[in-house]
């Protein structure tokens, strides 16, 4: 099978899965299970999208195959603004209640976060691997943070924040939706341009240059773009930036080939069914026992386990 | 041509390369040579913008290097440094497509594919070019870059020790195409180059560094003789001419 029929065949299968998440077992009052649903699985596949397409570039402009954008440090800067604000006010305060506030103030502050940490590291001209490294450093201090304070707080409380602590597309809000879709077409049509060099980053920084990418350019706008849709995704439904690193790696090892023009589309697809399929057992098979991020995690930790095994007999 | 006026290059202080200034001739072979650590690397990563210079001027064809942008320059000059290692699992064909990347910007066309079957043609590699890059030895891979260098069709080729960790076989195979490179399509190559024999056999200039000075710089045979390669590398070393080659014995 070529690429292409293997993209059609995953574009299939994501269909029929989705189709099958909103019509399966509708019931009676599907008017008002029905736009409940719609909009769940309009969530999940803007975030699946967005956090495959991530993670795949992030990955090319690395060059390393498992690194997840997760190492900047914005899934703990979540955790932490989100403690924060119950440790502080409490879990009535209006930034936990209000949906759309919070989901702004979030974004804002893990959008000036990044660009604080870019801007100190592009002024310098260090290379890429510091900015990794200043990134693992600060979200082990935000976790640190988040701990200290998750200990000290009220029993009630805590558990406020544990809900926090799993992605969930239970409670999408319908307005954050539409300004997270509009942000995030805004981001990745700003994006094209940089996808012809994406094939040639992922041959090395030298070899890049050589081939005539500016790459610091390039490099630096990459890293933007993955910061706002990881932002973006965290904010909506928390983090879940692993499903990145399984989704990506699972596109390697079907599509085979090195171009992003068909690695991008099917780490997306594949997103979009891991995601769509685990909703699906959470509600129908586990009936809301359990949430979706769980499984992905034990998922993805079973694969990561594997990558490192496997990655370690090719040397 | 290349010019290269007054480079320097510092590393936390240490000086790694000290007001270097060469001319380097179009369309044949320049040889950098010099002992580890005396910045051959260096000047041949920051004549071809992989490192950045921290004064100096590197001008091309007569124009400052900063000036041209990244594209255009990457149609002029190709790179090629000692390890090669590729994340990304490519055919010999692939790797040499991206060849054209400065033409093409990633599609194709009937032209671009001409250049990349002659590179394959040229570089012999024909009846393997669907093989993956990990399934060859060395040597072959080392070919398989050339090639990509060669479907980029620029006119200087830069070469960072092109002949590491290939055996007598290969390294002599590789330095001939080189010279048909230079010989038959034009090109200007610049090597750097640790095997002084190969340097001597091969080349039509050499530039010897040490301390990230240049010591000489000139034609083949006023370089390689005993007094300039005693102050280059602090040996004894006598030369020989073998078959209207110059030789340096240092073995013993």
């Amino acid at each position: 099978m070529n690429n292409k029929g293997k993209i059609i065949l995953l574009a299939v299968v994501a269909t029929v899965l989705t189709a099958g998440y909103i019509f399966w077992d509708l019931g009676p009052n599907w008017d008002y299970a029905l736009p409940r649903r719609v909009i769940k699985i309009i969530a999940i596949i803007v975030v699946g999208c967005a956090i495959a397409f991530a993670t795949v570039v992030f990955q090319t402009v690395t060059n390393n195959k498992i690194l997840t954008p997760s190492i900047l440090g914005l899934d703990s800067m979540y955790m932490l603004i989100q403690t924060g604000v119950i440790f502080l006010f409490g879990s009535t305060h209006v930034m936990i209640l209000n949906k759309n506030l919070n989901f702004l103030v979030t974004l804002t502050a893990m959008l000036i976060f990044s660009s604080l940490l870019f801007k100190f590291m592009f002024k310098q001209n260090r290379n890429i691997y510091f900015l990794l490294l200043i990134g693992i450093i600060f979200g082990t201090l935000f976790g640190s943070m988040s701990s200290f304070m998750q200990v000290l707080i009220d029993p009630n409380e805590f558990q406020i924040i544990q809900n926090k602590m799993f992605a969930s597309f239970n409670n999408v809000n319908t307005d954050l939706l539409t300004l997270a879709i509009v942000l995030m077409i805004a981001v990745i049509v700003y994006f094209m341009r940089f996808l012809k060099y994406l094939d040639v980053m992922s041959l090395g920084r030298d070899q890049a240059i050589n081939l005539g990418v500016d790459y610091d350019f390039v490099t630096k706008r990459v890293l933007i773009v993955v910061t706002i849709l990881i932002s973006i995704s965290t904010a909506l439904i928390g983090p879940i930036t692993f499903l990145g690193l399984l989704v990506a790696n699972v596109a390697y090892q079907f599509i085979k080939s090195y171009q992003h023009k068909h690695i991008l589309p099917g780490a997306m697809l594949i997103s979009v069914i891991a995601l769509v399929g685990g909703q699906f057992i959470v509600e129908r098979i586990f009936t809301f026992s359990t949430t979706l991020s769980v499984i992905i995690n034990f998922v993805g930790g079973v694969y990561f386990i594997y990558l490192l095994l496997k990655e370690n007999k090719s040397w | 041509m290349v010019e290269v006026k007054s480079l320097f290059k510092k590393y936390n202080n240490k000086t790694v390369v000290e007001d270097v200034s060469i001319e380097i001739t179009k369309g044949k072979i320049t040889s950098f040579i010099g002992p580890n650590g005396a910045g051959k690397s260096t000047v041949l990563s920051m004549i071809s913008r992989l490192i950045t210079k921290d004064s100096g001027e590197v001008l091309i064809d007569g124009k400052d290097m900063g000036k041209f942008n990244s594209n255009e320059l990457a149609k002029k000059i190709a790179i090629l440094k000692q390890a090669n290692h590729i994340n990304i699992r490519l055919t010999i064909r692939e790797l040499v497509a991206f060849g054209r990347f400065p033409y093409s910007q990633g599609k194709l066309t009937k032209e671009d594919w001409k250049y990349v079957d002659e590179a394959i043609e040229y570089m012999e590699l024909a009846s393997m070019q669907d093989k993956f890059l990990d399934q060859l030895s060395g040597g072959q891979q080392q070919r398989a870059f050339i090639a990509m260098v060669i479907a980029q069709n620029t006119e200087y080729v830069l070469l960072d020790e092109p002949l590491n960790n290939l055996d007598m076989k290969h390294s002599v195979q590789i330095m001939k195409v080189l010279r048909r490179l230079a010989d038959e399509l034009g090109k200007t190559v610049i090597i750097v180059i640790h095997d002084i024999n190969f340097a001597s056999c091969y080349s039509d200039y050499i530039v010897a560094l040490k301390d990230g000075k240049v010591i000489q710089n000139g034609p083949t045979e006023q370089v390689i003789n005993s007094n300039v390669l005693k102050e280059i590398y602090d040996m004894d070393i006598e030369i020989q001419n073998i078959n209207d080659n110059k030789i340096c014995v240092y073995f013993t």
